[in-house]
């Protein structure tokens, strides 16, 4: 879970970029940004449950 | 330039006041090791700085190294000479640029250290430092000040003016923040913390006072940050520094009040050191704007700014089990990000705006920019998508060879006794079970 959460940070980036290269239309690359930030926030969660302590390690 | 360098010389006040702050809510018996941390921590950063960083960070209009991607040129890193080898010390550009950085990175470093405090030993904590002043913080700081790619959206894609960020609020705080959630993640919470039964109890600084009085200094430090930011990374006349200023103020006013006000409701009575996270909270989210809004703005972002670091501290401590004893992780990260994305929703441009080629891009005559929100939501994105992988990999590698977290008599012990042999307060003993036999 971790290793995927961290990777969905670069790859939410990457679609942020590619939509600045991609696309001239504001609307389109505009709702890609979004899209790519929005996988960012996926990953995002996905790193912080990954770091979630487990209760036998609680002390 | 006498202006820009009087500004500049603020800049250190923030960083002891954010040094007084990490130590005021730390515990007792690490207080002499986070201030020694500190210190160590400004000499690292400026020494490392001094040797690659600003090769790799430059400034506006220096030599750099370029990607062709579909006809457009994308200004990636800088190619300065290492060791500050020809900056003219003249009060040219670059040396007003190298000596406002030099103070910047120090900044930066100390963030992360109030997330790792009780427990992050003190030779890890610079090695984490030299790697943020050599590698992460001039790669992002060329993007957005070096004029980099992010500073060229606007340039090359008519994406608002291109990235901004005036006084530092990604560049600075976010970049620190985001590295103190890394070091946090790789250290762990405190022994004690989280309970297998469910519980986190609160563990209180020890020295509401220090961290008061920590508030205040940032707060000069923070005007000098926001207004010498503003005429180097912007072109703005030091004349415009009293608007700055006015809205620093009060975006820390309105974040700290609305942090005391929550906490009140909440709890029945003020939080001082959740009212101290909204004061600096506040400080962090006008860093990016302070220029570029109107007072009544800045109020709201500073209110804003307060509601989102008094429940994202206690959101990350309770549901994330994040332990991060200073609020470093909101107060910088989430307090910058608010910022940054502010700028692109309020932003006036009434007067021109130094562009990537050095050259002013004029006023318009609305004041507003269409597309500007969405160069700063590219550039929350590249803090998300690159500076956390990054910062959390070097940060993970370096734990790897050198663990960062110390042994658990030390953190039984103290940090100040188990690392450097004596406490910071030897008159009175707060803490007697290191003394008991065992």
């Amino acid at each position: 879970m971790k290793v995927v959460g961290f990777l969905m940070l670069p790859a939410g980036w990457f679609l942020a970029l590619a939509a600045i290269v991609l696309f001239a239309a504001p609307p389109l690359r505009a709702a890609f940004v979004l899209a790519g930030i929005a996988v960012e926030a996926l990953g995002l969660i996905l790193a912080f449950r990954a770091h979630l302590i487990p209760r036998e390690e609680k002390r | 330039m006498a202006a820009c360098l009087f500004f500049i010389f603020l800049v250190p006040l923030a960083a002891a006041g954010l040094a007084l702050m990490n130590v005021g809510l730390g515990r007792s018996r690490s207080a002499g090791h986070m201030m020694m941390a500190s210190l160590c921590a400004l000499a690292v950063a400026g020494l490392a700085y001094f040797v690659c960083g600003f090769a790799w960070q430059g400034f506006i209009g220096g030599p750099s190294h370029v990607l062709a991607v579909s006809g457009k040129n994308w200004n990636w890193i800088a190619a300065e000479p290492f060791f500050f080898r020809k900056i003219p010390f003249d009060g040219s550009a670059a040396s007003l640029v190298a000596l406002f950085q030099i103070f910047c990175v120090g900044l930066a470093a100390l963030i992360p250290l109030g997330s790792g405090a009780d427990r992050w030993r003190l030779r890890a904590s610079c090695l984490s430092t030299g790697m943020l002043a050599a590698l992460t913080y001039p790669l992002f700081a060329h993007w957005v000040w070096g004029g980099g790619w992010l500073a060229q959206l606007g340039v090359n894609y008519g994406i608002g003016r291109g990235f901004l960020d005036v006084g530092g609020a990604g560049t600075v705080q976010v970049l620190g923040g985001l590295t103190a959630l890394a070091v946090t993640w790789i250290l762990g919470p405190r022994r004690g913390k989280y309970s297998a039964d469910g519980m986190a109890p609160a563990i209180p600084g020890h020295n509401g006072v220090l961290v008061l009085f920590g508030c205040v200094l940032a707060l000069i430090g923070w005007i000098g940050l926001n207004s010498a930011g503003a005429i180097l990374f912007t072109g703005g006349e030091p004349s415009g520094a009293a608007l700055i200023a006015i809205n620093t103020m009060l975006a820390a006013s309105a974040s700290a009040l609305t942090a005391a006000f929550i906490t009140k409701i909440r709890f029945g009575k003020p939080d001082a050191s959740l009212t101290a996270n909204g004061w600096v909270g506040g400080l962090v989210a006008s860093s990016a704007s302070c220029a570029f809004v109107i007072p009544a703005e800045a109020v709201v972002i500073g209110s804003v700014a307060g509601v989102a670091i008094t429940f994202s501290i206690e959101w990350l401590e309770l549901q994330m089990e994040v332990d991060d004893p200073g609020g470093a992780i909101s107060v910088h990260a989430v307090g910058g990000i608010w910022g940054l994305l502010a700028l692109g929703m309020f932003g006036q441009f009434e007067r021109p705006v130094l562009n990537v080629a050095g050259d002013t891009l004029p006023s318009t005559m609305s004041g507003f920019v269409s597309g500007q929100w969405l160069a700063q939501l590219i550039g929350v994105a590249t803090l998300l998508g690159f500076v956390l992988p990054l910062t959390y990999g070097v940060n993970r590698l370096l734990n790897r060879f050198y663990p960062f977290r110390v042994s658990v008599e030390g953190e039984r012990q103290g940090m100040d006794l188990h690392e450097l042999g004596a406490g910071a307060y030897p008159e009175f003993v707060t803490h007697t079970d290191e003394f008991l036999p065992r």
